[in-house]
């Protein structure tokens, strides 16, 4: 087994599971994201982030997505450095774009600039939500955290957080739009009658992720000039 | 295509006096150069130049000259095998450049093709992972014999298509990982489609990945740079069989 962790192909086998356990919690976090956009009172965005903060279920996935994503950032600079140091010496002239797109050959810059985004993103609402004063609010009944004034108040006060997390989504996009076919290679579930196929899913998926993520501030960007 | 003469080229070329002295470009002339010429002639035309003026020749190999040996690895103008997809240097003609053009032809480059003198590196890396595992152990018999054991048509093309790998290291040079994944791919899926190499399959997978590795020859990124540049079209799905053949080896074990 360290041998097979240790391996270029184990290695990068663990990028892949990582890559699908995030795309899976991507959709999940966008469902429950658009329920943002289901009322003006912010009710049922409340309920589902209070289900979601309570949930035990949850309490057991949300270390493991923690685990995914370390997983993920750390093999991801772990392969990077051992792939550029086989190759010390560079072409003088060098022409990829004639035989690869340039996402997939830079997947770690877009990489870290999703951790960049990353780490906004958790500063402005998980460790607020985890560990600072929220405002509470009373929704059928239940007293529970206003998470939506939190998300709102943030992104109708400051134009510039809606247009990071638009662009937050768009390199989530051109990630993913190596990344999701990617992943299968990886595993080894992909042939030529596949690839395309893949491709192809991949490329709606991506347009789902981007185009449902941006929905949220542009759709509050709009409210704020109303 | 009518012949034309390219009445001047400029050469940038990386030369080396061996694997120890350090490298530089050094720039030539070549005049009245014929587009129907292949570039190798065009290099062979250099080199009695050089001669003639007292110049040390420019060392790169070369063998077949019909795109079956993979020893005419070079990197040219940014590309392995120069301006065109799915051919090897000795297939490249000079009508595929411009009259005044300057080309710039070097080595490949990576950790473990080491220059040996100017254009000329050393592949023998490839020779020791075939030998980790590139091959079957048992005795298959005559032809006969071969023709008794029934194979589906679509195992044969699978395996012949993966077996046309002439081992120039193009998907080497190309990858921006240096990685050897698609010549190890083309090995692995050539014999784990074939009844007699099935039985070694997982043994081979791990060896070959194993001894890549060992040699320095970076990861697999899935860019598809390999697939394009290989002269004889060997598909990156024969990655995504590598990838399956050492996984399911690994859970076996
Ligand atoms: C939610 C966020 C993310 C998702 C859904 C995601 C998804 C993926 C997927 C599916 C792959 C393809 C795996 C494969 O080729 O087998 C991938 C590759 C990659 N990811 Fe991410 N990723 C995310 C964040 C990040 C971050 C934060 C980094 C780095 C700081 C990163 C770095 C990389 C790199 C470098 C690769 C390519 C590795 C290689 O060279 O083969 N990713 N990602
Ligand atoms: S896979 Fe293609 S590019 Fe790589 S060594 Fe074989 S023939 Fe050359
Ligand atoms: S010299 Fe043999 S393939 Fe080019």
């Amino acid at each position: 087994m360290s041998g097979f962790l240790s391996s270029a192909i184990g290695k990068k086998f663990l990028m892949s599971i990582s890559g699908f356990f995030l795309m899976l919690f991507l959709i999940v976090h966008l469902i429950i994201n658009l329920l943002l956009l289901a009322d003006t009172t912010g009710a049922t965005f409340n309920i589902a982030a209070h289900f979601m903060r309570t949930n035990p279920l949850v309490k057991i996935i949300e270390p493991l997505l923690a685990i995914g994503f370390l997983v993920h950032i750390c093999y991801s600079f772990i392969i990077s450095i051992t792939n550029w140091r086989a190759r010390p010496i560079k072409y003088e002239v060098n022409n990829p774009r004639e035989n690869s797109t340039w996402i997939s050959r830079n997947m770690i810059y877009l990489g870290i600039l999703i951790l960049l985004f990353l780490i906004m993103h958790v500063i402005n609402f998980f460790w607020k939500l985890r560990f600072g004063e929220i405002p509470e609010i009373m929704v059928n009944g239940e007293l529970m955290e206003n998470t939506y004034s939190l998300v709102s108040g943030l992104f109708i006060n400051y134009w510039w957080y809606d247009v990071l997390y638009i662009l937050g989504a768009i390199f989530l996009g051109l990630h993913l739009t190596h990344g999701f076919w990617s992943a299968f290679q990886t595993i080894g579930l992909d042939n030529t009658r596949w690839k395309p196929r893949l491709k192809g899913i991949g490329i709606v998926y991506t347009i789902i992720i981007t185009g449902g993520f941006s929905i949220i501030p542009i759709y509050f960007l709009i409210k704020s000039y109303l | 295509m009518a012949e034309k003469i390219l009445r001047k080229i400029k050469l940038k070329i990386w030369r080396q006096e061996n694997a120890q002295s350090k490298g530089y470009f050094d720039t030539y002339e070549l005049e009245n150069i014929s587009t129907d010429a292949s570039f190798l002639e065009m290099m062979d035309l250099l080199n009695e130049h050089l001669i003639m003026e007292g110049i040390d020749p420019v060392a790169f190999d070369h063998d077949c000259r019909e795109g079956i040996c993979g020893s005419c690895g070079l990197f040219i103008n940014g590309r392995a095998h120069g301006p065109d997809n799915d051919i090897t240097t000795c297939q490249l003609h000079m009508r595929k450049f411009r009259e005044g053009a300057t080309i710039v032809i070097e080595p490949w480059r990576a950790k473990s093709f080491p220059v040996i003198k100017d254009l000329m590196v050393d592949r023998s890396a490839f020779d020791i992972i075939q030998q980790a595992g590139g091959f079957i152990t048992i005795n298959t018999g005559s032809a006969v014999v071969a023709n008794t054991i029934l194979i589906d048509p679509k195992s044969a093309e699978t395996a012949m298509d993966a077996a046309s790998c002439i081992g120039c290291g193009a998907c080497v040079a190309a990858c921006k990982n240096s990685s050897a994944m698609l010549f190890v791919a083309a090995k692995v899926t050539h014999l784990a489609n074939l009844p007699q190499g099935k039985p070694e399959a997982k043994k081979r997978a791990i060896q070959m990945a194993k001894k890549m590795d060992e040699l320095g020859f970076g990861g697999c990124s899935n860019t598809g740079a390999c697939e394009v540049e290989c002269p004889k079209n060997i598909s990156i799905s024969t990655i995504a069989t590598l990838n399956r053949e050492y996984l399911s080896a690994n859970v076996d074990q």
